[in-house]
């Protein structure tokens, strides 16, 4: 294929520099991260919390790569959440078949509720996804016997032990070390990171551009745009699915209220610190607010009013995110190099 | 053989008739013109046509077929492509990249295969770049491939919207106002593209106010006046029918007495 395009649809020649970004995140993640903080459990959670977090806020980055704003990420956490608690409680299925099956119920879904919903556009969808997280929320706390309503599914077992023929591949994950928890978490993460990357440079990745920038040009083109919507919406919702799998096996419960409103503002919010224009803009947006916040602890009862604050100073000053920053710099030392 | 065939076709908007019971064939390879002062359904015509919009009744007939109620992404991978009023594209791509998403009908790889890059994927790929290179060379584009579209000139953004029209691999093309806000040069210019456009073997139907122009280029004319078709000839024909000559008089005494 040609390397000067550099972004021409279905280019799957990643520029240099991003492979070798990668390559640095992967070593960090996995190897530097563990070897630095491996010792305290403490900054091991909070990081696994934000790698799992990240992966989920992608996912609310594949819908705002078709023009919206996707305020119904809590929602499909929650529903995989509860599809991992009810299957592993109830029915003793491992939790390494429960994360893609908790995806794949978000997904369908997604794409159940998305085939109406997506013909919405911009702060209407907005309006309807946010109140679809209400209502998932109240479905879980109203779900009589299988959602064990306010109380919640409790002791929901660890991932289990990976053999084959015998022969260990992944032992059984405990409470007393986080690490294992660390790897899953930066190990989907990563997962996510190439998943998203691949779909975003495919032709799939430029269908789904051109549904942003014009949906009656795309149909005039022979795009299928209301097919086109539902997957990128059901992409996004399997994520946020697992996601939700991860976190009732790692928090070991789930209830009506773990994930609400808030966190699927939060989620989008995260893509906007980023930048929209960026895949690893949710990472980055994920990963400074949570840890920030953690470090902060006296602000903490703030969160709502900082986080607000940041979004309103993020659209006025910063529009393009974060990484719009770095992208400003590399542009001036290629003027300078050149 | 007539390749569209509109057999009586109306619009109801609420009580407003946009387009009242238009019936006529195109021609295979033919260019035809469809003309008429403002407001007369020239463009609720053209959405009719694309299922854009349904007709409240009446059908169009594409190939001996019947495209009416079929979405609009169906008829447009049946064949029958439009282009905009307005200078309608993909801002934020270059014009190369708007004219390869433009080839999303041609893909022969199915989605996974897209994800997973197979070889049918990178085939694909590589034809549809070299064909929007091609395309864009004969639409006089060649030199601005690798701008993005939002900062064209507005003279190179009408070739492109046709250029992505094109990709789609039309029979029967839809040309929205073509000339619309051109000076003679780039008329002609515009003139003589729709013109080779109809010799690659694409049927083209026009929505113009040009009347220059559309006398010079079409095959045929129709001609509406709220809502109704009042005529359908050859450019000389039209000239000579009185009740064009009214509807159009009509209008400028109208015009005067403002």
């Amino acid at each position: 294929m040609n390397g000067s395009g550099g972004a021409a649809p279905g280019n799957d020649c990643l520029p240099a520099g991003l492979k070798l970004r990668f390559a640095a995140l992967v070593m960090i993640l996995l190897v530097v991260i563990p070897i630095v903080l491996g010792r305290s459990p403490y900054y091991i959670t909070v990081l696994t919390n934000a790698a799992v977090l990240a992966f989920i806020s992608l996912g609310v980055w594949v819908t705002f790569s078709i023009g919206r704003m996707n305020l119904a990420q809590g929602a499909f956490a929650l529903v995989g959440g509860y599809v991992t608690a009810i299957l592993s409680t109830r029915y003793g299925v491992s939790f390494w078949l429960c994360l893609p099956l908790s995806g794949l119920a978000s997904a369908v879904l997604g794409a159940l509720v998305g085939w109406p919903v997506l013909r919405l556009k911009g702060v209407y969808f907005a309006m309807i996804t946010l109140s679809l997280t209400e209502a998932i929320r109240l479905l879980a706390l109203n779900g009589g016997v299988v959602t064990k309503g306010a109380t919640g599914i409790v002791n929901i077992p660890r991932p289990g032990a990976i053999g084959l023929f015998g022969l260990t591949i992944l032992p059984e994950f405990n409470g007393a070390d986080p690490l294992p928890f660390y790897f899953l978490a930066s190990a989907l993460l990563l997962l996510g990171i190439v998943g998203v990357w691949r779909l975003s440079t495919s032709r799939l990745g430029w269908v789904f551009r051109s549904l942003r920038q014009n949906e009656d040009l795309a149909t005039s083109i022979g795009i299928n745009v209301a097919k086109y919507r539902v997957i990128a919406f059901a992409i996004c919702c399997f994520m946020g699915g697992i996601g939700g799998a991860f976190f009732a096996a790692y928090h070991q419960n789930i209830y009506p209220a773990t994930y609400t409103i808030a966190d699927s503002v939060n989620f989008m919010l995260y893509c906007f610190l980023g930048g929209l224009g960026y895949i690893l803009g949710p990472v980055v947006g994920a990963f400074l607010l949570i840890i920030a916040f953690e470090l902060l602890h006296a602000v903490q009862d703030y969160q709502t009013l900082i986080y607000g604050i940041l979004m309103i100073a993020c659209m006025l000053w910063l529009p393009n995110g974060i990484l719009s920053l770095a992208a400003r710099r590399d542009a001036k030392q290629r003027a300078r190099g050149s | 053989m007539a390749i569209l065939d509109l057999q009586g076709i109306t619009k109801r908007f609420g009580g407003l008739t946009a387009v009242n019971n238009v019936s006529f064939s195109v021609e295979q390879g033919a260019i035809v013109s469809v003309i008429g002062p403002n407001g007369a359904g020239k463009s609720t015509l053209f959405k009719l046509i694309s299922s854009f919009v349904p007709p409240t009744s009446g059908r169009v007939t594409f190939n001996g077929h019947v495209i009416t109620g079929l979405p609009p992404h169906e008829v447009a991978r049946r064949g029958v492509v439009r282009t905009f009023q307005e200078t309608t594209i993909f801002k934020e791509m270059t014009a190369m990249q708007n004219v390869i998403v433009a080839h999303q009908l041609r893909c022969r790889a199915s989605s996974l295969g897209i994800y997973f890059s197979s070889a049918a994927a990178r085939a694909d790929e590589d034809r549809f770049q070299l064909s929007a290179g091609e395309i864009l060379d004969y639409l006089g584009l060649g030199g601005v491939k690798e701008m993005v579209a939002r900062n064209l000139p507005h003279g190179n953004l009408r070739a492109l919207g046709i250029a992505v029209a094109m990709a789609a691999e039309p029979n029967v093309l839809l040309l929205d106002e073509p000339f619309a806000g051109m000076n003679v040069e780039e008329t002609e210019a515009a003139v003589k593209m729709v013109r080779g456009i109809r010799d690659r073997g694409v049927t083209v139907i026009l929505v113009e106010h040009d009347m220059s122009a559309v006398m010079r280029i079409s095959d045929k004319i129709v001609v509406l006046n709220f809502g109704t078709k009042i005529a359908e000839g050859t450019p000389s024909e039209i000239q000579q029918n009185d009740s064009v000559i009214e509807a159009y008089l009509g209008q400028t005494d109208e015009e005067i007495g403002h």
